[in-house]
C-alpha cells in the first residue's frame, strides 16, 4: 500500500470537524513541534524533508523559508496560496473541502516555524462554501486553544485570517496574490525585491501552495528524513494529482513520487486508463501551463525508459520532449480530441487572464488566441504557424511574471508536437470546420 | 576630508567600461555613458517611483553575469529593473538578439495602437514613434482587429483618447504620486485594460495637467492646444515666474509671438525634471506673464532641432545597420490601401546605410 501522507484519513465520516480530526491524531503534529521543537528546527525538518513547492514551480519549501528576512521589529508573514484557478488542477479544493484541520493544523505549525503572528489563506474567491468550511475550522480550533492567544500555553500567538480572492487566476502568482490582499488591483510585482524581503505591506512574507503546507504536520510526525525517503531523488513525498479527461476515473490522487506515468494512467488504482474503445493521444501533465507532449513522448523518454512521475523526469529531454509536474493537473486527450481547438482554448484562458501589465503578455496573448481562433474556424494561413511561433517565442522569459510563459508554452509545444494537425485544418477548411471533426492523419496513438 | 564611499561597481555596456553605485540599473549605467548607448524606455520615469518593468523596451542582453552570481547567462533583462553586478557585461544594440526581442516590443505595441500620427498632437515628440523608427520594421502581421475607445474628457484640461495608450502607467503613478488625490486608474485587464477616472469623475486638481507631460504617446492631451500647431513648427523657450504653488520653471513653446502651450522642463531623457501646477500650464500663456531666459536647448534627437525623420540625417547605430543588412520586406498579402499604413520602401533603409569602414 503507497504511503499517504495528505489523504489518509479523508475517507473518514467527519473528520472536517475537530473532534474526528482530532481523533485521527490530528494536531498531535503541533503539540509535538510547540512544545519540544524550536522554530529553527521546524524549518531544518522540512529542510530535510526536501518538499517543493506544490504551487507549480517546485522550489525547495525549506529552503524557500531559510531565506526569510529576520529583521528587528518588523512583523513577518505566511501566506498559503489556495487562490488555484489553473484549468486542470483542482487538488487543492479536494484538500480543504474535505480536510480543513489538515490546512489549519500546517498552518500553525508553518506559522510557528516562521515567526509569524499573523497568517493569511487566500483562498479562490469563487469557493465561498469552502471559505465557510475554513472558517467553521478556525473557529473550532481557537476555541480549543489552538490558534489565537498563547497557543497550548506556549507564548505563541498566531491569528489566522482567511480571504477570499479576487476573482482572476493572476491573483495566485504570489506577489498578485499579496497587492490583491492588500486591498489593491491583482498586478504582479516587479522582482527583486522578492517576498522573502519585502512582501506583504512590504514585510518579509512566505507564500506557499495549500499543499505545501499541508505537508507539514507528517514531517513534524514522522520527520523530514522519513518524508525524504518516499519518492525519487529530489523529488521527495508524495504529490496529488488532479486527473481529468478521456480516462475512467477523473479525480484527485494521491501518490509517492516516482510512479511511472504509464501506471499512473492504465493502473486501476489511478485513472484506469483511456475511456473504453478509445486511444491516448495527448497528455498535459502538469495544468495548462505546461507543454503538451504527443502519448508516446508521455510515457517514454527518448532513451526508450518509462517516464515517470517526478519533476525530473517529466522535465527530461527539455522542452523539445518533455514537459512539466507544474501543479499536477493531469489533463488526458484521446483521439476524438481536436489539438488545435484545446490550444486555442487554452490561449483564450490567457488572454482573458492576462493583468495586461507587460506589453509583450498583454498584446501577445490576445494576438496568439486570435490567430488560433482563426485557424480552428478555417480562416487560417500557412504561415499563421510560423507566426504563431515566433510571437510565443517573442513572450517567453521576456514579461514580469510567469504567466507570459505560461501562455506561450502551450502553443508552442502544441505546434512542436503536432503542426501536421494544424497544417490539416489550414489546408482543409472545409472539412476541418465540419462539427466534430478532427485530424486523422499519422500519429503516435497508444 | 576622507569622504566613505561604497566601493564602484565595473560594468561594460556594449564595450564600454563604466563604474556605478552599487544599487544603480543597467539603464542608469548605460545613460550614464551616453545616449549611443542607452537602452530605450517607454515606461520607466525616473522621478516616478515603482515605475518600470512593463513595456519591455529596455531589454538588453546580459552576457556575462558577475563572477559571484551563478545564474545562468547570457539572458536578456528589462534593464530598468536590473541592478548592475561588478564584472557584468551587458550588450544593447550589438547584440542581434536584442535587435530582434526589441523588434517584437515595438511590433506588439503597436498591435493595437491606431497609427494616427498624422493627425496626433504628439507626433514628433513620441516616444512610440521614436521607439518604432529606431528599432521597428516597417510592416506588419497582425491582421486582426483592433481595439478601439471612444475619446473621454477627463476634466475641463485634459483629454484621453484610449485607443493610442500604450499602458505604462506613468500618469497612473503620477497621480499616485504627486497630486492629492488619485481619481484615475486602470479598469479591466489584459488588452482590455483602460485608464479610466472612476464614475467618470473628472481629474480636478492642482497637479493633474502633469499626467500630459509623462504620457509617452497621445494618449492623454492637453486641451487648451489640441490641433493647434505641430511640435516641429515651434520654438521651445525656457521661462520662470513666481508661481505660490509650483516653482514656476517651465518651457513656453512660440508659435511666432504666440505662446500656444506650457510645459514643464523635460532632461535629456524626455523626463520631467520639476512637476508644475495647472495655473502655470494653462491659464498663463502671455509673454508679459513670464521671466524669459532663453531658448530650451533641444538634444540633436529631436524633430525640433534636426531633421530626424530625414534619411540622409540620421546616423544610424550599429543596431539599425545591422537590421538594415538583413532586412527583408515580410510577405504579406494584404494590399496596403486596406491598412490605412503606407508602406515604406525597402530602399529607404538601403539608403541609410553607410558603407562600411
Ligand atoms: C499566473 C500564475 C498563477 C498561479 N496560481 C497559483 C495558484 O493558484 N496556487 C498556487 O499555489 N500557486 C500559484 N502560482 C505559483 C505562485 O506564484 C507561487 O509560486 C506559489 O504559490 C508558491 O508556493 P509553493 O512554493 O508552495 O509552490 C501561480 C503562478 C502564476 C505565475
Ligand atoms: S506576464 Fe502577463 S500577467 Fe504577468 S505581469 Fe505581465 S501582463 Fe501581467
Ligand atoms: S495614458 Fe499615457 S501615460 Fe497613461 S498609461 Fe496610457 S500611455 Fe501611459
Ligand atoms: S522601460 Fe524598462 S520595461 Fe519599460
Amino acid at each position: 500500500m503507497a504511503t499517504k501522507i495528505l489523504t489518509e484519513h479523508v475517507n473518514v465520516p467527519g473528520i472536517e470537524t475537530f473532534d474526528v480530526y482530532r481523533k485521527q491524531g490530528g494536531y498531535t503534529a503541533l503539540e509535538k513541534a510547540l512544545k519540544t521543537m524550536t522554530p529553527e528546527a521546524v524549518v531544518e525538518e522540512v529542510k530535510k524533508a526536501g518538499v517543493r513547492g506544490r504551487g507549480g514551480a517546485g522550489f525547495p519549501m525549506g529552503m524557500k523559508w531559510s531565506f526569510l528576512a529576520k529583521p528587528e521589529g518588523v512583523p513577518r508573514y505566511l501566506v498559503c496560496n489556495a487562490d488555484e484557478s489553473e484549468p486542470g488542477t483542482f487538488k487543492d479544493h479536494y484538500l480543504m473541502k474535505n480536510l480543513p484541520h489538515l490546512l489549519i493544523e500546517g498552518m500553525i505549525i508553518s506559522s510557528f516555524a516562521l515567526g509569524a503572528n499573523k497568517s493569511f489563506i487566500y483562498v479562490r474567491g469563487e469557493l465561498m462554501y469552502v471559505i465557510r468550511i475554513l472558517e467553521k475550522a478556525i473557529a473550532e480550533a481557537k476555541a480549543k486553544g489552538f490558534l489565537g492567544k498563547n497557543i497550548l500555553g506556549s507564548g505563541y500567538d498566531l491569528e489566522l485570517v482567511v480571504q477570499p480572492g479576487g476573482g482572476a487566476y493572476i491573483c495566485g502568482e504570489e506577489t498578485a496574490l499579496l497587492e490583491s490582499l492588500e486591498g489593491k488591483r491583482g498586478n504582479p510585482r516587479n522582482k527583486p525585491p522578492f517576498p522573502a524581503v519585502k512582501g506583504l505591506y512590504q514585510c518579509p512574507t512566505v507564500v506557499n501552495n495549500v499543499e505545501s503546507i499541508a505537508t507539514t504536520p507528517w514531517i513534524m510526525n514522522n520527520g523530514g528524513d522519513a518524508y525524504a525517503a518516499i519518492g525519487i531523488g529530489r523529488s521527495t513525498g508524495t504529490k496529488l494529482i488532479s486527473a481529468s479527461g478521456h480516462i475512467n476515473k477523473p479525480g484527485v490522487y494521491e501518490i509517492e513520487l516516482g510512479v511511472p506515468v504509464e501506471d499512473f494512467l492504465y493502473a486501476d488504482e489511478w485513472c484506469g486508463g483511456i475511456r473504453p474503445g478509445h486511444k491516448f493521444k495527448a497528455l498535459v501533465a502538469g495544468g495548462s501551463s505546461v507543454p503538451i507532449l504527443p502519448a508516446n513522448l508521455a510515457l517514454k523518454l527518448e532513451n526508450g525508459d518509462k517516464r515517470l512521475m517526478t519533476y525530473e523526469s517529466l522535465s527530461e529531454g527539455g522542452f523539445k520532449t518533455g514537459t512539466m509536474l507544474g501543479s499536477g493537473g493531469f489533463i488526458v486527450f484521446d483521439e476524438t480530441s481536436c489539438i488545435v481547438r484545446n490550444t486555442w482554448n487554452f490561449s483564450r484562458f490567457y488572454h482573458h487572464e492576462s493583468c495586461g501589465q507587460c506589453s509583450p503578455c498583454r498584446e501577445g496573448t490576445g494576438w496568439m488566441e486570435k490567430v488560433l481562433h482563426r485557424i480552428e474556424y478555417g480562416h487560417g494561413h500557412q504561415r499563421d504557424v510560423d507566426l504563431l511561433v515566433d510571437v510565443a517565442s517573442k513572450i517567453e522569459g521576456n514579461t514580469i511574471c510567469p504567466l507570459g510563459d505560461a501562455a506561450a508554452w502551450p502553443v508552442a509545444s502544441a505546434i512542436r508536437h503536432f503542426r501536421d494537425e494544424f497544417l490539416w485544418h489550414i489546408t482543409n477548411p472545409q472539412e476541418a470546420t465540419q462539427p466534430g471533426a478532427v485530424y486523422r492523419g499519422e500519429m503516435a496513438l497508444v | 576630508m576622507e569622504d566613505i564611499k561604497p566601493k564602484l561597481l565595473k560594468v561594460t555596456i556594449d564595450g564600454i567600461l563604466v563604474e556605478v553605485e552599487p544599487g544603480t540599473t543597467i539603464l542608469q549605467a548605460a545613460r550614464k555613458i551616453g545616449p549611443s548607448v542607452a537602452p530605450p524606455a517607454m515606461c520607466y520615469y525616473q522621478p516616478l517611483k515603482g515605475s518600470g518593468g512593463k513595456c519591455r523596451a529596455c531589454l538588453v542582453r546580459v552576457a556575462a553575469g558577475s563572477e559571484k552570481d551563478p545564474r545562468p547567462m547570457p539572458k536578456l533583462v528589462a534593464s530598468c529593473l536590473t541592478p548592475v553586478q561588478d564584472g557584468m557585461v551587458v550588450e544593447n544594440e550589438t547584440n542581434p538578439q536584442v535587435v530582434e526581442a526589441r523588434k517584437g516590443v515595438v511590433e506588439f505595441l503597436l498591435l493595437n495602437h491606431p497609427l494616427d500620427c498624422p493627425v496626433c498632437d504628439q507626433a514628433g515628440e513620441c516616444d512610440l514613434q521614436n521607439f518604432t523608427f529606431d528599432h521597428g520594421l516597417a510592416t506588419t502581421r497582425y491582421e486582426e482587429d483592433r481595439r478601439t475607445f471612444e475619446k473621454q474628457d477627463i476634466g475641463p484640461y485634459v483629454q484621453l483618447h484610449m485607443t493610442r495608450c500604450i499602458l505604462c502607467y506613468r500618469c497612473v503613478y503620477t497621480a499616485d504620486q504627486i497630486t492629492n488625490k488619485r481619481v484615475h486608474g486602470v479598469l479591466n485587464r489584459g488588452d482590455a485594460s483602460e485608464i479610466g477616472t472612476y464614475i467618470e469623475k473628472a481629474i480636478d486638481n492642482d497637479f493633474s495637467g502633469n499626467v500630459i507631460d509623462v504620457c509617452p504617446v497621445g494618449a492623454l492631451t492637453d486641451k487648451t492646444y489640441r490641433f493647434k500647431n505641430r511640435v516641429w513648427f515651434t520654438k521651445p523657450v525656457d521661462a520662470h515666474r513666481d508661481c505660490p504653488t509650483c516653482s514656476g520653471n517651465v518651457t513656453l513653446w512660440y508659435r511666432g509671438e504666440e505662446v500656444i502651450r506650457v510645459t514643464a522642463r523635460k532632461n535629456e531623457w524626455g523626463e520631467v525634471t520639476e512637476f508644475i501646477c495647472n495655473t502655470c500650464r494653462f491659464e498663463k500663456k502671455k509673454t508679459s506673464d513670464w521671466t524669459i531666459e532663453g531658448p530650451t536647448k533641444i538634444s540633436r534627437a529631436s524633430v525640433i532641432s534636426a531633421n530626424k525623420y530625414r534619411a540622409d540625417e540620421i546616423k544610424p547605430t550599429f543596431g539599425q545597420r545591422l537590421a538594415a543588412a538583413e532586412y527583408k520586406p515580410i510577405h504579406d498579402e494584404r494590399d496596403t490601401s486596406q491598412l490605412n499604413i503606407r508602406q515604406l520602401p525597402p530602399e529607404r533603409f538601403v539608403q541609410t546605410v553607410p558603407s562600411a569602414e
